[in-house]
């Protein structure tokens, strides 16, 4: 019996490839690593410290939320354009790049984590005599740290996926191998695709295992609203 | 590429381009005036469509599913897994997947673009049903609807601004989407973007990225207004007593 898809051949000459050249797929796999890494770190630190005040002190969530809503609007291919005239093809102008589409999910979910803390358990807490800095850590944090890596781990999902594209502009990595149909045929583009396919869904399970785990034992049956804002892709 | 400098002699026929095109300069307004009509305008019209398609049928798609997830329970959790599975898979390798089945043609970027539609219309048609207010389906059962008359006159208009938000969401996102089809597709503003950075050219990506912003905004803009015109009696009861 003949195949139904005439396509599939090339997934069997794909995997060979996959296996024939499985040192450069793994060096151009460590340099994606690299770069979602050092992106994902960046975005970190910008967004969670400013997401969880934020959502503390219950202000500017006109801000929170519509960055959001921007940075969905923002295709990524136009935005690792956009700095080229600036940074040139550079390390730089992708990290920026990413960056800026990283930074959104991680900040609209700590925003809306921390800021939607049932309000009786920080006046409970606050009626126990804590300070708003123990109510923050002690009772709003732990509430709201599922959310939180939720709005990371479609963060992370979405950079490992962007940072494919961020080869058009230098940015290396397993998008190299997908871009360049003239050095490595339709096999390996395909391979490649495969190989990417397979990375993002390995962050976003050690992802969806930590968010897991840093899940306060009391609320790891039911986690009603705790819906993560959505990658903007 | 060459950068020929101002005062210095020029390659003979180096281009008709202005000194600003030719120098490459961060942006010149002579280009897009003179390209608007063969390249920007009919890639964002073609942008318009690839996403118009991919969120009319994500939607028709969707909304089946919300339906029959929102009338049988057990439907919720193997569609989400699905939708969720296919949201993802990375744009371009997607689209690239794809290409030894359908080829380099719409066919392949709309199979892609309505995939990515479908997890966020799904969740946002559910949440929009599911958060219908119990008495007010009390209310309804009591004045005899049958349940088809339920879910038209009451369930869907009160589900209405959840389901234009994740309308608005997944529009926004296919338009930023899509311009990842240019690797796949000459069409759309993905193109003039892949180009101008192949070629070195700031003003066409530039410009093509603008546009394809500027798209997003307004069609998130119009979304709005379309929901404002269709839930007329969330207008009412803002308005001051």
């Amino acid at each position: 019996m003949t195949l139904p898809l005439a396509g599939s051949g090339i997934f069997i000459d794909a995997i060979e490839f996959v296996i024939d050249n499985a040192g450069l797929l793994a060096d151009k796999t460590v340099e994606h690593l690299e770069l979602s890494g050092a992106t994902i770190g960046v975005a970190l630190l910008v967004a969670i410290p400013l997401g969880v005040t934020l959502g503390h002190l219950h202000r500017g969530s006109f801000v929170a939320i519509n960055v959001g809503n921007i940075g969905r609007a923002l295709p990524s291919l136009a935005l690792l354009a956009f700095g080229l005239p600036i940074f040139g093809i550079t390390f730089t102008n992708v990290l920026v790049a990413l960056t800026v589409l990283a930074v959104p999910p991680m900040l609209t979910n700590a925003y809306t984590a921390v800021a939607g803390v049932e309000p009786d358990a920080v006046e409970a807490a606050r009626g126990m005599g804590m300070s708003p800095f123990q109510v923050l850590t002690r009772v709003e944090l732990p509430l709201a740290l599922p959310l939180i890596f939720a709005g990371i781990r479609t963060s992370s999902v979405y950079v490992v996926a962007t940072a494919t594209i961020a080869a058009i502009a230098g940015g290396g990595g397993l998008g190299d191998i997908i871009v360049n149909q003239a050095s490595y045929r339709v096999a390996g583009v395909v391979g490649a695709a495969l190989c990417v396919c397979a990375l993002a869904f390995a962050v976003d399970g050690i992802f969806a295992a930590v968010q897991r785990v840093v899940t306060p034992r009391g609320l790891r049956k039911t986690v009603p609203g705790l819906e993560p804002d959505l990658a903007p892709r | 590429m060459t950068t020929d400098k101002p005062g210095e002699p020029v390659i003979p026929d180096f281009g008709q381009g202005s000194p600003c095109v030719r120098e490459n300069r961060a942006f010149c307004w002579d280009w897009v005036g003179d390209h608007w009509r063969d390249i920007l305008l009919p890639r964002l019209v073609e942008h318009a469509e690839l996403t118009a398609i991919a969120v009319g049928i994500g939607f028709a798609i969707a909304f089946a599913a919300a339906l029959a997830a929102y009338r049988y329970g057990w439907f919720e959790q193997p569609f989400g897994v699905f939708s969720a599975f296919v949201y993802t898979i990375p744009s371009l390798a997607l689209f690239q997947l794809l290409v030894p089945f359908t080829g380099l043609t719409w066919t392949t970027v709309e199979i892609a673009l309505v995939g990515y539609t479908l997890l966020i219309l799904f969740r946002n048609i559910v949440a929009g049903l599911r958060a219908t207010p119990p008495d007010v389906l009390e209310a309804a059962r009591g004045m005899g609807l049958t349940r088809a008359q339920t879910l038209v006159r009451v369930e869907l208009p009160l589900a209405l601004p959840a389901i234009v938000a994740g309308v608005r969401i997944a529009t926004v996102t296919t338009i930023s989407l899509a311009t990842v089809a240019a690797f796949v597709l000459p069409d759309g503003l993905g193109q003039p973007i892949l180009d101008g950075l192949r070629t070195n050219f700031n003003t066409k990506f530039i410009a093509a990225g603008a546009l394809a912003v500027a798209l997003a905004l307004v069609a998130d803009a119009s979304l709005v207004l379309v929901e404002r015109l269709v839930t007329p009696w969330s207008r009412v009861r803002r308005a001051p007593l």
